[in-house]
């Protein structure tokens, strides 16, 4: 365990030292970002519209019947923007893009090449882990932008259509207007960010450590998915007292 | 990175090494060297430590003692070797298999942004030729046969125009006509470039057909080094064992 941990610092060391280079891969960071983002947007707006409506429907009937009618925008909004859109489309980047990039890497550790990239002095980090981390930091926060919105939209409807809540559009988004400011976005966003980093380190790194054919791949799969979900719920904890402290 | 200009050939010095995997001694003190331009077989039973050695050389693997020498260098790290051009043609060709078979030849150039993409383009397709894919640029690695794969990889190889090319295997899974292919681009491509070549083996055809000296290894062990004749008539009875080794049906299934 301990070994992983090192090599992984070692990971992120050499991947920061290489950014000065990532425009030279400008083109792989597109098709990455591709990948993660355009081809995740679907997914993303299903999943957000369904947060914001279960968010809805648990929150606003009681709040409801204790009178805080005016309170299920702003309940609604600052759960999705500063804690749900983040941490659930992190969830849905590390199984649908941190599995497919330990698979992929996986499976070039797996028929050697990487080791063919290495014996051509091209750097695997640079090659391999560098444009798939820099496109997972840009795509997961523009798809919380994204999840934000959509999540307000799912909240706003079943509050208007849910005969125990029924509050009209005007005033649910006018309590998550005066709720909801820049900061709050901007929390949820600095949160996506260290969640791209770990889906991208872990997914990078498991797929370069995979050893042993098919079964090593799968193995190495399931941890990036499984790893990255834990630490991300682990981070999600400390990061909200931190940016509490900081006031955002 | 490699000076483009340098086109001197390099040699080779294993000296005495030694590798073990936990408990396991896979190289048990290999001693040879190759000589600038020549051809050198390191044959062997599969599981005997030839491709172990392999990657030894291009500082995918370290010795857990003894020295890998290239040009007089000792190679303790795969950085070492960027001041030397080195292909290596992989026992399955690893070609990457997200690119096309012309952005898998050209990747070494396109990387290292050594030469304009039109150029790039342009060399891919002579290197193809040579190895007589032209044609299957826009072709990805999982529409190529076995064999295809192997010469694409040798194109591969060719474009870095390399001082020493390493070739693992490179008729494994290969029926005889195209493994007499293969052995005859590795001959072609020396004699093109004058790079060293290093191939690794269990084709006794191959080996004794392209080799200029050789070696027999077995355990993690050299029994035999030498010219192709003087291993041929080496005393060892292992080396006798394996290049005499032939499948013999039973007396009995053959009467009947």
């Amino acid at each position: 365990m301990f070994r992983d941990i090192g090599k992984l610092a070692i990971l992120i060391w050499r991947t920061w030292c290489a950014l000065p280079l990532v425009f030279r891969q400008a083109r792989k960071v597109i098709e990455q970002l591709f990948d993660i983002g355009y081809a995740s947007l679907f997914m993303a707006c299903l999943l957000s519209i369904f947060i914001g409506g279960v968010l809805a429907i648990q929150t606003g009937p009681p709040m409801v019947e204790q009178g805080l009618s005016s309170v299920v925008g702003a309940v609604v909004g600052l759960s999705v923007c500063k804690e749900l859109a983040p941490v659930m489309m992190s969830v849905l980047i590390a199984g649908r893009i941190g599995s497919a990039m330990a698979a992929e890497i996986g499976s070039m550790s797996v028929y050697q090449e990487i080791d063919a990239l290495r014996t051509m002095n091209i750097n695997p980090v640079h090659y391999l882990v560098l444009p798939r981390v820099i496109a997972v930091c840009i795509a997961l926060p523009c798809l919380v932008v994204f999840s934000d919105l959509i999540g307000w939209v799912g909240g706003a409807v079943v509050s208007a259509t849910n005969p125990d809540i029924n509050i009209s559009w005007q005033s649910y988004f006018t309590s998550l207007a005066n709720s909801v400011d820049g900061g709050d976005v901007i929390n949820g966003l600095i949160k996506s960010l260290i969640f791209a980093g770990i889906i991208g380190f872990i997914s990078c790194h498991q797929g370069l450590m995979t050893r042993g054919g098919p079964r090593g791949i799968g193995r190495s799969v399931t941890k990036a998915v499984v790893n990255s979900i834990i630490l991300i719920l682990i981070t999600d904890y400390f990061a909200s007292r931190l940016l509490l402290r900081l006031d955002l | 990175m490699a000076d483009e200009n340098n086109n001197g050939h390099i040699c080779v010095d294993v000296q005495n090494v030694c590798k073990s995997f936990d408990d396991n001694q896979v190289l048990k003190g290999i001693t040879f060297d190759v000589r600038c331009g020549e051809i050198f077989v390191i044959m062997g039973p599969s599981g005997s430590g030839k491709s172990v050695l392999l990657k030894h050389l291009v500082g995918l693997e370290h010795p857990t003692s003894g020295k890998v020498m290239i040009d007089r260098h000792e190679i303790t790290s795969p950085e070492l070797l960027s001041e030397y051009r080195i292909a290596m043609v992989f026992q399955s060709g690893a070609l990457l298999s997200s690119l096309s078979v012309a952005d898998n030849v050209g990747l070494y150039l396109a990387e290292h942004r050594l030469k304009p993409a039109k150029e790039i383009r342009r060399i891919v397709s002579e290197k193809l030729a040579i190895v007589g894919l032209d044609g299957t640029e826009d072709k990805m690695p999982t529409e190529l046969s076995g064999g295809m794969k192997k010469r694409v990889a040798i194109a591969r190889a060719l474009v870095m125009e390399p001082q020493l090319i390493l070739y693992d295997e490179p008729t494994s899974e290969l029926d005889p006509l195209i493994s007499v292919t293969i052995g005859e681009e590795i001959v072609k491509m020396r004699d093109a470039t004058q790079a060293t070549s290093i191939v690794v083996t269990h084709d006794r055809d191959l080996g004794f057909g392209i080799a200029d000296r050789m070696a027999i290894i077995r355990n993690g062990e050299i029994l035999a080094l030498g010219t192709p004749d003087e291993v041929r008539n080496s005393e060892s009875e292992e080396v006798q064992t394996f290049l005499k080794a032939s499948f013999q049906r039973k007396q009995k299934e053959t009467e009947s």
